[in-house]
């Protein structure tokens, strides 16, 4: 018995050490989800359809909003409650917000026909419907509006694809031809400088430049058509306050009507919201609609990252630890990989700059698109550079990774398969790196994690606030690497501090955060169950 | 140092001797190993049976610090010959490890391998090969029917017979066996004795072994190692039953080692 007492006796300072570490993992734990619960709780309140409320304060003002909080301030008259309410109406009131004192409000109602406006210029309207009318001439009045818009509203929105549709594929397609028509031009005059006249050639370009422009006027004329059927009905809309305004039926994207709503429809319309927040196009200057570009931006960054530091850190890997002898030289590499993963990553911006837009860049733009120039291709920041320069961001941690993997493959393996006959290199290629591809994909899982928060060094290789077009669309060869992009990191960053309706995008911001912690958790965790789905395939044991 | 003068040596140790930088492992060792027979090493633990077994397909050239003097004669020409291929004479010269090193890929693949590193590609002769290997490995009635599995999921005797299939598949000459039963139950033990003599109707083999018994009942002849020089070489039962040096009748019969 005593013997067994001495066995089960805890060592008092090993206990406390325990209860140490066990402390600061759980510590660890709380702050990661409390951080995950502030910004889902900010940013996802966003979407949902508060009630629109009218004040009528002593002084006779109206005003109709949403209630966006309330506090109570110190003022010289002593402490005051105060309510922060949502007028919207930037196009009239200049400013989406307003305080307004408790005291002042003589009565609070909540009328059935308040509506919300969502459109795609100036923010929301709120206010009341007055008259529907095209060419001045009255269609609907009052309460009979609603029942015709959804109607109208459909057909807008099929206009609104039109047009797009018009402009963006049509005369793009146009506008892109007399483009390479002009680029053939200019080169075949770079040419003819150098001595050979080929004026027949020139005379042909021109003729089918000419037959371009006259595409192009038509369709312009066809655009015209479009956009005044587009914006034949204005919507006559009365704020709270009496003024009138009126707007375009085709300008506006969405109608609610927040007093009358039940849950269920509230729950629709949340989801709806969100959806359009995810897979939508910015508008306003980011401050509205969706952040599509960013994500796709950001994901297609970090996709091309990845393809681009695996070979390249596994080969060095290889190299390192398989062919270098071990020695001085070698030591001193290492210390160089793992103290590049310390660099400051502007520094690596700054030499992607340098390196990939600059030099690689402009000397692929003067052997391969000398026509375009001075306008550059490839010299100026894009998605490849972006992610060539996070490659090289990330190719340490995935060099010490392998490294790492390619330790763990028993010497039992390689001798194995030597003594088959195999060659070193067919001994690393058929046996050691497929046993080394877990490994291979930590790294991988640890450079994503990097590169998908990276912002600072895309500033300067490629990264916008608003892009024109994504880097892969149905134009080819499809998958443009030259196209600056739209990154999400920068998104929060210009929501937060760049923009001009601060307060308005603050949930917003939130949002965007919370999205980007999704994009990087969910490539993680693919990341994380391929690798595995690998280990137990290549399981160098059976234990 | 005794030639079994009655056959004619495959392969021909003269003089050699081995250093792991500093320290000699092996002492100027002559040793001829007769065509398909099984020789058996035995020796106590670090007397370099081992390393003498590794000098045969130069396994040893992959350890660091390795100095080698003297001659292994295969097939009447070096194999320190600086011209050879050292990966054809590991083509000729098979080996299996102490612990079973199956690679972590399917049964199939494992006894494929040796023959596609030499580009064999052809599905059926991939086939014929995988099959002809696993039955004289004597694993075939037991793997047919799960040749797509892995191959760690068999049992360490299963194993260590999938790496004699591996082995045989690429029709070496001469295989070696690095103590290949250490690992193994009784039972399992007797079914790999049992295999090399089918073996050596058609390969030469040597075995490294730790089990005098295994010796004794597996080998045709026996040489006795101890700290890297060889005692005695000659036919086992003589060997074991009338031993010609002090040292080795003192080892057989457990006064040391």
């Amino acid at each position: 018995m005593a013997q067994l007492d001495a066995r089960v006796r805890h060592n008092p300072l090993g206990s406390a050490m325990t209860w140490m570490a066990g402390g600061s993992l759980a510590l660890s734990l709380v702050l990661i989800l409390g951080l995950l619960a502030l910004i889902a709780s900010q940013g996802l309140g966003f979407f949902w359809q508060d009630p629109l409320v009218q004040f009528e304060s002593t002084s006779g003002a109206t005003s109709l909003g949403e209630i966006w909080g309330s506090e109570r301030v110190e003022l010289a008259s002593g402490e005051v409650a105060r309510t922060r309410v949502k007028i919207g109406n930037r196009d009239l009131y200049g400013l989406d917000f307003r305080w307004i004192a408790d005291a002042e409000i003589r009565t609070r109602s909540w009328p059935a026909d308040a509506v919300v406006l969502e459109r795609l210029e100036w923010g929301d309207f709120f206010g009341y419907f007055d008259r529907l009318e095209t060419g001045g001439e009255t269609l609907r009045e009052g309460d009979r509006i609603r029942a015709a818009l959804p109607a109208l509203l459909d057909l807008k929105r099929d206009q609104r694809a039109a047009i797009r549709e018009l402009e963006r594929v049509r005369i793009g397609r146009v506008n892109s031809a007399l483009e390479r028509l002009r680029l053939e031009k200019r080169s075949l005059e770079l040419r003819s400088k150098s001595g050979q006249e080929d004026s027949a050639a020139v005379a042909e370009i021109d003729r089918s430049i000419l037959e371009r422009q006259a595409e192009y006027e038509a369709l312009v004329v066809d655009l015209g058509t479009l956009r005044r059927e587009f914006e034949a009905e204005t919507l006559q809309m009365r704020t709270a306050d009496g003024r009138s305004k009126g707007l375009p039926v085709g300008h506006v994207l969405r109608v609610v009507y927040p007093n009358q709503m039940s849950a269920g429809q509230k729950v629709g319309l949340y989801l709806s919201r969100a959806w359009e927040f995810v897979a939508g196009e910015p508008r306003e200057s980011n401050t509205e609609g969706g952040i599509f570009p960013a994500i796709f931006g950001t994901v297609m960054m970090v996709l091309l990252m990845s393809v681009a530091v695996v070979p390249f850190g596994v080969l060095a890997a290889v190299y390192m630890h398989e062919y270098a002898r071990e020695g001085l030289l070698l030591r001193i590499v290492r210390i160089a990989v793992n103290n590049l993963a310390g660099v400051p990553s502007i520094v690596f911006g700054i030499f992607g700059l340098g390196f990939f837009v600059y030099f690689v860049g402009g000397g692929i733009d003067r052997l391969l698109y000398p026509e375009v120039l001075p306008t550059p291709t490839f010299g100026t920041g894009g998605i490849l550079w972006a992610s060539l320069t996070l490659a090289l961001l990330t190719v340490p941690v995935v060099i010490v990774a392998t490294e790492e993997g390619l330790s763990a493959v028993p010497r039992a393996l390689r001798e194995g398969s030597l003594a088959l006959g195999a060659t070193r290199w067919e001994t690393i290629q058929r046996v050691v790196l497929p046993a080394t591809i877990p490994g291979i994909l930590t790294g991988v899982i640890l450079a994503i994690g990097r590169a998908a928060g990276e912002v600072a060094p895309l500033m300067i290789v490629g990264m916008v606030k608003l892009a024109p077009s994504l880097p892969f669309d149905g134009e080819f060869p499809f998958i443009h690497l030259e196209r600056k992009f739209m990154h999400m990191g920068f998104h929060i960053y210009d929501l937060a501090f760049q923009s001009p309706n601060v307060e308005a995008v603050k949930p917003l911001v939130f949002a965007a955060a919370f999205l980007l912690l999704l994009v990087v958790l969910s490539t993680n965790i693919a990341a994380i169950l391929l690798r595995n789905y690998l280990r137990r395939r290549y399981a160098t044991s059976s234990v | 140092m005794m030639d079994p003068n009655l056959e004619k040596p495959l392969i021909s140790v003269e003089g050699l001797s081995l250093w792991y930088g500093q320290s000699q492992a092996l002492k100027s060792i002559n040793l001829d190993i007769p065509e398909r027979k099984i020789s058996a090493l035995i020796g106590p633990s670090g007397c370099g049976k081992s390393t003498l077994l590794r000098c045969f397909n130069r396994m040893n050239d992959l350890v660091d610090g390795v100095r080698i003097d003297g001659d292994i004669r295969y097939r009447d020409s070096s194999i320190f010959d600086p011209e050879l291929d050292v990966n054809g004479l590991r083509r000729q010269v098979g080996m299996v490890f102490q612990k079973s090193n199956p690679f972590p890929k399917s049964i199939y693949e494992n006894v494929a391998y040796g023959s596609r590193i030499q580009g064999v590609r052809k599905r059926s002769e991939l086939d014929s090969i995988v099959e002809r290997s696993l039955v004289g490995a004597g694993l075939w009635e037991e793997v047919r029917d799960r040749l797509g599995e892995s191959a760690l999921g068999l049992s360490g005797g299963q194993q260590q017979r999938l790496c004699i299939a591996r082995a045989i598949a690429i029709e070496p000459e001469v295989i070696l066996l690095d103590e290949p039963c250490s690992a193994l139950d009784p039972v399992a033990t007797a079914r790999i004795e049992e295999l090399m003599q089918e073996l050596k109707t058609r390969f030469t083999l040597v075995i490294v072994t730790h089990n005098m018994q295994q010796a004794a009942r597996a080998s045709d002849y026996t040489a006795f190692l101890y700290l890297g020089e060889l005692v005695e070489f000659g036919a086992t039962e003589q060997l074991f039953v009338n031993p010609a040096q002090e040292r080795t009748s003192d080892y057989i019969s457990g006064r040391f080692g």
